[in-house]
């Protein structure tokens, strides 16, 4: 008979290498699957493997690492305060909107410094702004947030699809439904081979780690996370508190989009944030919402998304595979959690009999 | 073809919506069963499209409907006992793990639908679902004024409709029924409200859980084969196309009830088709608010207005299952 | 031991050696516990003594490390509540388990009965049949969030019966009721013996184990103490066993000349969310150097008064003075702001008073990091001040960033105790400071709020153990029901007067002090000159620092 109690925290040792132990059994896991889905997985491997190991390649992993590492970060601050923040591909698309907005109002000869950051306050404020009506809805009814924010997300992805469809389509794309690009003057220049927005996603990680370990609005949004009570005992406004960190979360947010807009798509269009706000989701919850680790899971998220796009074109192998291996490792990493934090003592019924037998 | 009159237009339309409506409610239906106990199961988009690929490529293959139901049932049932051992048993994050379902869900079911995509619904049970079992032959009181238009009228929309569409009315009121009347329901409503209690009353919450998040898990299945054996004909890529999240919409949005879930699906159907539908009416081209894709916002939009209605009203009123989302761990201390 | 059971006839429960440790604690260990048909047996202990776990144990909820369970001399090992509902014994929680938004007869019938038909009008009949048989008086179809405290234990005893349960089992079941339904609990109580019934009634009240139950059973930190009947056994033994020696409850209460009035409370009255009312026209005054206590059965409103006070709790009218400061209807930090130092100590400790999940020094400065000029946390005084706290007030911790939560109760309670302490505060209230926690850490407390006194600051003091209250404070206030019955002098006071003002009876002559009416306040905010001249610093934004030095104004 099995039953289970809660452990004292395990070493970090263990706890890392109770994490590895799921990723390869995962792996495993997906080997068969991979088989019984009639594809062979050393194929699959091989075929991955040489999508990665150039150096062009390792630049294509890092453009797709800095959108879901950014996207992540922003995602942690809203889950340290215990808001379920799942609208993050919403606010996205937001800031990549407001950044559009923004840069089609400038004038052309704007220079491209000012028009690339100008934008960026713009995503920063259109994440911020779709973020405020679940906070505020949250901080003064109490409503569901995870829901809230969903629904936001299908709004935004709704919204791009009206401008892309109808208001701004550009007759320029001779009847395609496409919204203009926007000036190459805005494209975020390149270092060492990649958009500087790896440069960005590295001072990110640090402010965002700084913000929440050493600042006094940091500890407030730690505070509130762990007891609202506390919060209200130790004299924070809770409401502003998680206002502040919901606006923080979705700003960043925002300014994923127009890093992913100046940065890589050129043109808004509603498949721009293609899922990185709920991919970022994982990646935060599985870096157990720490800057460093986000850095680290996003990467590895990147690669596996680099790999999947090789498979289709080299070998027929659906990308969509790399879908299914990906949502296997995170079953395998959630379900490691537990086995971090509980055990599970085996119980004998050997000894309840014996028990029985002499009372 | 009478489609003409406007009594017609509005009788093909709201036919038409009942039948858009169709996955949304049974997908519903499977998630209010899930939420009732306590869990959100954000994966519902996941398991239709599971059900839906397993189904539809297990009809091409074996041209047998029952196995293709079967099929779609047990990919989304499999699915969801992902997410059930996680979440139930594992206490894992249920955001994290429905969002994990999705992904998972969406990667296999476009996987094994690859080999789908250019087949179609084997012709029999195209005709099966073609056949209307309830439609009368008004042909001798059609030409009557007023009562034979009347008839027309009425039987386009209430009769005209194939096997799924009633089954899934049906199964809507067995669950009404189940959740209200009888020991069952009961015991799915305390451990959706309050574990603990029904822990301490001799409930078995866990087995309960797994009961209802499967269940669920074979309803979003069966949603989701609807889209490519009936309605399209066809496998496309992510061919539920968001529909997963309308359900998760829907549910709150109907309050948890499976009698309400009907006139929700059917609003949110309607919202559907009625966005391209009124492309044909040019004096509203230029208006914005009736643009199809701002139409598409309606039912998020409707939700949201729903949800903080909801949780804005003061005093009384149920808000929903007391324990969605939470896990539970009774030793816990 | 071991051999045949000699009595002809078997006990209800017969429990040996059990044992059960959470983490470190050790809940129970080696408990014995036996108890007949027909009989009320009461299981007394200090809170912490392991009464509750193991009831639990016998109800199923928690597991045994080790030991037996027999039901009727047939050996029992339950895996869940439903093994022991099946084999007739049931449990009613302190905190009740009960869907709030189904009514009492869902909530009775579920977990019950096979099949999927549910026969609403059978289980109706049955319901009525139980509840007239015991004279409980209960609506089927009353909506639990529509019901008193005392409906809704009624549910829980009837839902336990509903299931044939023949062993009841109540876990402080009078913590929450009022005088009147207590006395109709020990009716349906007295009838249920009569019907052959065993009741094990857990509590700490002496009184009530007096007149209702048959033997006692004593545990103490977690073990058996022994077993007596009621009949031949008197209070003060009782006490004896419970706390473990002949006891001298004798604290220190030095006598301080009193400096001056710190706080006045008038004609304060508060409303929960709900609408209840939980505070009704409290009025009382408290000074400097005095500790006053506040007496009340459980949920008399001691919670409300304490967080209004300190700015957690919006009031519907009244007034409360602090140096003849208005200070209704701020909040904390504005309280702060004022030049106030107030620090509270509240009931809730990991809930409230602490981050469960953060280490000791992040929850040292959890009260002053907002008065720190700059961005930035002041993390090297806050670790400084944390050293502090963790050697004068000897907390047992592996270091100062060990989780709060990781513990003991009595270390979690000095953390916030040392902090509060820390910021020299003018008033210190504290919430049930002592609940949990052992003798030897009690008394820790009791000391370390006699220093305060001492030093002048103003302790209002809510409690539960009337013997405490007698010994340690200067005054003691009476609420029942949210109204204050009396303010007696501790010194001339008994026990018996303050339990009959618990209860809602107002003392009339013999000399008690009642200060009722007392004078109203004066209608301006301006400091009166005696509080001036005691207090230099009250105007001061913050309390000095580790360093001796006043924080600035922020």
């Amino acid at each position: 008979m099995l039953r289970i109690a809660r452990k004292e925290d395990m070493t970090g040792l263990r706890a890392v290498g109770v994490r590895i132990a799921a990723v390869l059994l995962a792996l495993l896991a997906s080997g068969l699957l991979i088989l019984a889905m009639g594809y062979d997985p050393r194929e699959v491997v091989r075929v991955m493997w040489s999508g990665m190991r150039t150096l062009k390649a390792l630049a294509s992993m890092i453009r797709i690492a800095i959108p879901l590492a950014m996207a992540a970060l922003a995602v942690s601050i809203a889950f340290t305060m215990k808001f379920w923040n799942i609208g993050a591909e919403g606010q996205i698309l937001m800031g990549a909107f407001a950044a559009t907005a923004i840069s089609s109002v400038l004038p052309e000869g704007t220079p491209g410094a000012l028009r690339i950051l100008l934008m960026a306050l713009a995503g920063l404020a259109g994440g911020a702004l779709w973020a405020l009506p679940p906070a505020l809805f949250r901080a003064a009814f109490r409503t569901n947030e995870t829901l809230l924010t969903l629904m936001f997300n299908y709004i935004a992805i709704r919204w791009v699809e009206y401008l892309r469809c109808q208001l701004w389509k550009d007759p320029a794309a001779m009847g395609f439904p496409q919204i203009a690009p926007i000036p190459e003057s805005a494209h975020l220049p390149q270092l060492l081979g990649v958009h500087i927005g790896w440069i960005l996603v590295l001072v990110l990680a640090f402010l965002q780690w700084v913000f929440l370990r050493r600042t006094k609005k940091g500890f407030e949004v730690r505070v509130v996370g762990e007891s609202e009570k506390t919060a209200r005992y130790a004299g924070m406004t809770v409401g502003r508190v998680l206002l502040f960190g919901v606006l923080l979360s979705g700003a960043l947010a925002g300014l994923t989009g127009m890093v992913k807009l100046n940065g890589t798509a050129f043109v808004l269009a509603e498949r721009l944030a293609g899922g990185d706000g709920f991919t970022a989701i994982i990646i935060a919850w599985l870096s157990n919402l720490s800057a460093p680790v986000i850095l680290v899971v996003a990467f590895l998220f990147a690669a596996m998304k680099q790999g999947a796009g090789w498979m289709e074109g080299l070998a027929g192998i659906p990308s969509a595979l790399a879908d299914t291996v990906q949502g296997l490792i995170l079953f395998f990493a959630l379900g490691s959690e537990f086995f971090i934090r509980y055990r599970i003592i085996l119980e004998s019924r050997h000894r309840t009999e014996r028990k029985e037998a002499h009372p | 073809m009478t489609d003409t009159t406007p009594l017609m237009v509005l009788a093909v339309f709201l036919a038409s919506a009942v039948r858009y409506s169709m996955p949304l409610l049974v997908g519903t239906l499977g998630e209010t069963v899930t939420e009732r106990s306590g869990h959100l199961n954000l994966g519902v988009e996941g398991m239709m499209l599971m059900g839906g690929a397993a189904g539809f490529v297990t009809a091409i293959r074996t041209d047998s409907l029952v196995l293709s139901l079967l099929a779609a049932m047990g990919g989304a049932i499999a699915g969801a006992l992902f997410y059930a051992v996680l979440t139930v048993t594992f206490r894992a994050n249920q955001v994290v793990t429905g969002l994990a379902l999705t992904l998972f869900g969406a990667g296999v079911a476009n996987t094994v639908g690859k080999g789908a995509v250019h087949a179609s619904t084997p012709p029999h049970i195209q005709a099966f679902f073609a056949w209307q079992p309830l439609r009368p032959d008004l042909s001798a009181i059609e030409s009557v004024p007023v009562l034979g238009p009347a008839a027309v009228f009425l039987r386009t929309v209430l009769l005209e409709y194939n096997i799924y569409v009633y089954m899934a009315v049906l199964l809507a009121v067995v669950l009404s029924l189940l959740l209200h009347r009888t020991r069952l329901g009961l015991h799915l409503r305390v451990v959706g409200e309050n574990p603990a209690s029904a822990d301490a009353s001799g409930i078995r919450v866990a087995a309960t859980r797994y009961g209802a998040i499967l269940v669920g898990g074979a309803l979003c299945g069966l949603a989701g084969l609807y889209l490519p054996l009936v309605h399209n004909g066809t496998w496309v890529e992510n061919i539920t196309g968001g529909r997963g999240w309308i359900v998760v919409a829907l549910v709150i949005f109907v309050r948890w009830s499976p009698l309400r879930a009907m006139l929700g699906a059917l609003l949110f159907g309607a919202l559907e088709i009625i966005g391209f539908k009124l492309q044909g009416f040019p004096q509203l081209a230029g208006n914005p608010l009736f643009s199809q894709y701002i139409i598409g916002m309606y039912p998020y939009i409707i939700t949201v207005i729903v949800l903080v209605a909801n949780s804005a009203r003061k005093k009384g009123g149920w808000r929903g299952p007391g324990a969605l989302g939470l896990p539970y761990f009774r030793e816990e201390r | 031991m071991g051999g045949p059971v000699p009595s002809a006839e078997c006990p209800a429960i017969e429990m040996a050696g059990i044992c059960k440790s959470f983490g470190h604690v050790r809940a129970n260990h080696n408990v014995g516990f036996s108890v007949r048909s027909g009989e009320i047996h009461a299981l007394l202990g200090e809170n912490g003594s392991g009464k509750s776990t193991l009831m639990n144990i016998l109800s199923g909820i928690y597991l045994p490390d080790a030991g037996s369970v027999a039901v009727r001399g047939r050996h029992v090992a339950f895996r869940s509540p439903r093994d022991a509902i099946a084999i007739g014994i049931g449990m009613v929680h302190q905190h009740f388990k009960l869907v709030e938004s189904m009514t009492a007869m869902e909530n009775i019938v579920a977990g019950t009965g096979r099949g999927l038909r549910l026969d609403r009008q059978q289980a109706r009949e049955r319901i009525r049949a139980f509840s007239r048989r015991f004279e409980m008086g209960l609506d089927p179809d009353k909506r639990v969030h529509d019901m008193s405290v005392g409906e809704k234990q009624t549910v829980e005893i009837l839902k336990v019966l509903y299931r044939g349960a023949d062993i009841l089992v109540l876990d402080e079941p009078t913590a929450v009721l009022t005088p009147q339904e207590i006395g109709r609990l020990f009716g349906i109580l007295r009838l249920m013996r009569q019907e052959g019934h065993s009741v094990i009634f857990i509590s700490h009240k002496l009184n009530e184990v007096m007149s209702l139950c048959d033997r006692v059973t004593v545990l103490r930190r977690g073990e058996t103490v022994g077993t007596v009947a009621v009949a031949d056994c008197t209070t003060s033994r009782l006490v004896e066993m419970m706390v473990g020696r002949v006891v001298d409850l004798s604290i220190d209460r030095p006598r301080v000349q009193s400096s001056g009035l710190c706080l006045s409370v008038r004609n304060l009255s508060v409303r929960d969310e709900e609408g209840i009312r939980k505070l009704d026209d409290v009025s009382f005054d408290l000074h400097h150097g005095e500790i006053l206590g506040v007496a009340g059965l459980a949920g008399s409103g001691q919670k409300e008064l304490c967080e209004t006070i300190a700015g957690l709790q919006a009031a519907e009218g009244g007034r409360i003075a602090f140096h003849g400061n208005d200070i209704l209807g701020r909040s904390p930090r504005d309280i702060i702001r004022l030049g106030i130092s107030m620090s509270f100590i509240p009931e809730d400790r990991l809930g409230m008073g602490l981050v469960a999940g953060m280490d000791i020094a992040d929850n040292v400065m959890l009260k002053d990091y907002a008065f720190r000029p700059g961005l930035f946390l002041d993390r090297t005084a806050a670790r400084k001040k944390a050293r502090e706290i963790v050697s004068r007030l000897s907390i047992d911790t592996p270091g100062i960033f060990h989780p709060v939560r990781k513990l003991s109760g009595g270390n979690i309670q000095k953390v916030i105790l040392g902090r509060e302490i820390d910021l020299n505060p003018k008033l210190l209230i504290t919430a049930y400071a002592v609940r949990g926690l052992d003798i030897h850490s009690s008394y820790t407390i009791y000391r370390l709020l006699n220093d305060q006194k001492v030093k002048g600051v103003a302790v209002l003091y809510i409690g539960e153990d009337l013997d405490v209250l007698l010994e340690l404070c200067d005054r003691i206030l009476v609420l029942f029901n949210g109204r204050v019955t009396g303010i007696v002098d501790a010194r001339s006071s008994t026990k018996e007067r303050i339990g009959l003002m618990m209860t809602g009876e107002t003392p009339r002559a013999e000399g008690w002090q009642v200060p009722l009416p007392v004078p109203p306040l004066p209608a301006s905010n301006a400091c009166p000159v005696a509080d001036r001249l005691l207090s230099p610093d009250s105007d001061r934004t913050m309390p000095a620092g580790p360093d001796g030095k006043g924080g600035g104004p922020c």
